[in-house]
């Protein structure tokens, strides 16, 4: 990115300042580094999302922030109902809900390096991952709308975790208002063999150490010490959310002139809050988190399912579930005063301060857990929100890494059985259907998510917890 | 629309920050439709091993050129979802801004077809119908 077109305002800020259609200023946070490293692309996004009606306060794009469809990716932005805001299809994306869960094991890295080829072996063997793969819970037309109203709520009362995993789920495991009437007949046909699979592309299940603590109050206080081993889990609402998102991405950027929005790309496809089309689109979208949400929870107890036959002595208690790809209804302080906004946050993760009412009780004090996925063979990031937060992005951090590289480049780059090879090599077990896939994902085709995380640290998005690296790998 | 789809034309992938670009060229549109398809799925799989055995039937239309091209990749993308199918051959008619087309392919086998990566949907990024030459392009990015 030309770094002549912005402002910088410190460090890690820089401001687009207001010009042409814009609405509102855009400001990026990330380092100058990674600012020259960034696709121009994002400048153009983050600037088009400024000029959506109702808009608050500014467009943000977070330091992982990559091109994407409409809205960068690692794009934030808040509209306000009473100013004629906007709810964007485009501003959420396919992958609805997309997430990041966390589970704690008790158990430590020697526990696992004993079984850890039987471990890879059996997770692969359980959890359904890649093209074509099937689950094996089938719901009829009764079950799948209870399953979209109920979000992990839903799968616990059917039998698939405990009371205690609700706690620890944004949203108390429960999208509110969601309206399973909204979504079409061929989503849910699209879903019916795809509850508890993981997907592929970039989603995968990790076994990983903790191998650095750089807040030992917090990382207590997340049940998090040096050697643990944790679980994390990253996937979204599957082929249900896919579907919605392909429709309602159609049904508004044909409507948006009708409303007399004139749009500077047709992924930003949008419609007002108070229209039929808006109310539609947030009934159908919130489904489809409760979706994501039923569907991280099956695969936690296939997860545990697995770890009581290997290592019967590990408990495995949710840290936190998060959600990069959503628009959510929240207050927040503009101006001196609370205003009920409709958050997007396209590959960008919420991030509560401490005190927030929304985090669950035992974690309050200290901020919300945020969870930041590395690739494939990389460290991944935990960290928790701050109070800064929600006058920098309406209390939002990164999401992940960001890819530096295409897949057609990576996949001319690094055939995958080396991939597969090197990473064993230095302990990390790789299990996937596919080679070209494990290519695509391969460690530097992504950008430096270490980087990423000291750039949302440096200007307070959030606080670094723990850092996790990984010992088993299941990619989709 | 014949059963023996076209042979001619030809199709590329593109570079796109997260994801990757389908892009068919074709001497008429409906052949770069055909051509964009199999760029879409030579994006999951190498189609040479997907063998055309069985005929899905697809029809579509939408305000524009641009929209029917979304269209059709997303009924595709929907098809094998749904079907859970792999596809190695169409055959594309357009008449106006609607389309008929069939597709042929058969069921996923993982041990054969080593399926590398999964598509969400057709974006509107990049998104381009156009003549070219004595031709026709037809492109978009997709979500994987």
């Amino acid at each position: 990115m030309d770094l002549n077109l912005l402002q910088r305002r410190s460090d890690y800020e820089w401001e687009i300042p207001q010009h042409g259609a814009m609405r509102v200023p855009a400001v990026i946070y990330a380092s100058e580094q990674l600012m020259r490293d960034m696709d121009h692309k994002v400048y153009e996004q983050t600037v088009n999302v400024a000029t959506l009606p109702g808009i608050v306060r500014a467009s943000y794009a977070m330091p992982d922030a990559h091109w994407g469809y409409g809205f960068p990716i690692g794009g934030v932005a808040a509209f306000d109902p009473e100013q004629g805001g906007v709810v964007s299809a485009g501003g959420v994306g396919f992958d609805i809900s997309c997430g990041v869960r966390c589970l704690r094991t008790g158990l430590r890295r020697a526990d696992i390096l004993q079984v850890q080829k039987e471990l890879a072996s059996a997770l692969y063997a359980r959890i359904p991952a890649g093209v074509g793969s099937t689950g094996t819970i089938r719901l009829n037309e009764h079950e799948m709308d209870q399953m979209l109203t109920g979000g992990a709520q839903w799968a616990v009362n059917r039998g698939w975790g405990t009371a205690d995993d609700l706690e620890r789920v944004e949203e108390r495991g429960q999208m509110k208002h969601a309206k399973p009437g909204n979504v079409s007949p061929q989503a849910k046909k699209r879903q019916r063999d795809e509850m508890g699979t993981l997907g592929s592309g970039n989603h995968y299940l990790e076994v990983q150490e903790v191998t650095a603590v750089f807040d030992p109050k917090v990382a207590e206080v997340f049940g998090l010490a040096l050697g643990d081993v944790v679980v994390m889990i990253h996937c979204g609402s599957r082929g249900l959310g896919h579907q919605i998102g392909t429709e309602f991405l159609r049904r508004m950027a044909i409507a948006a002139s009708q409303f007399g929005i004139s749009l500077p790309d047709r992924e930003l496809a949008c419609a007002p809050i108070a229209s039929d089309v808006g109310e539609d689109y947030l009934g159908a979208m919130r489904a489809a988190i409760n979706c994501a949400l039923a569907n991280r929870q099956i695969l936690t107890h296939l997860v545990r399912r697995v770890f009581a036959d290997l290592l019967p002595q590990a408990r495995l208690p949710l840290l936190y579930d998060v959600s990069h790809n959503t628009c959510k209804v929240e207050e927040h302080r503009i101006d001196g005063g609370t205003r009920k906004l409709y958050v997007h946050r396209k590959g960008a993760t919420r991030a509560f301060g401490p005190g927030h009412p929304d985090i669950p009780e035992p974690l309050r004090a200290v901020g919300q857990p945020v969870l930041i996925g590395g690739s494939m063979g990389t460290a991944s990031y935990i960290l928790a929100g701050t109070r800064e937060s929600e006058a920098l992005a309406f209390s939002s951090a990164c999401h992940g890494a960001g890819r530096a590289m295409s897949r057609h480049q990576a996949t001319k780059t690094w055939s995958g059985r080396r991939v597969v090879d090197e990473l064993a090599a230095r302990g990390i077990l790789i299990r996937s259907p596919s080679m070209r896939g494990v290519a695509e994902e391969a460690p530097d085709a992504y950008k430096d998510v270490s980087a990423v995380v000291d750039a949302a640290e440096a200007v307070g998005l959030a606080r670094k917890v723990a850092r996790v690296d990984p010992l088993v790998c299941i990619k989709g | 629309m014949g059963d023996v789809p076209s042979n001619t034309g030809h199709w590329e992938h593109f570079a796109h920050g997260a994801d990757i670009g389908v892009r068919g060229f074709g001497a008429s549109k409906a052949e770069a439709f055909e051509q964009a398809a199999l760029a879409l799925m030579n994006v999951i799989v190498d189609t040479a091993r997907v063998a055309a055995q069985e005929r899905i039937a697809i029809a579509c239309a939408a305000p524009d050129d641009e929209l029917l091209l979304t269209d059709w990749l997303n009924a595709l993308i929907y098809e094998m979802a749904e079907r859970n199918m792999l596809f190695a051959r169409f055959a594309v008619r357009i008449h106006g801004t609607s389309l008929t087309a069939l597709a042929y392919g058969e069921p996923v086998d993982r041990e054969r077809h080593h399926p590398a990566v999964e598509v969400k949907g057709a974006t509107y990024t990049e998104l381009s119908v156009r003549s070219e030459g004595a031709g026709w392009l037809a492109q978009t990015v997709v979500d994987v």
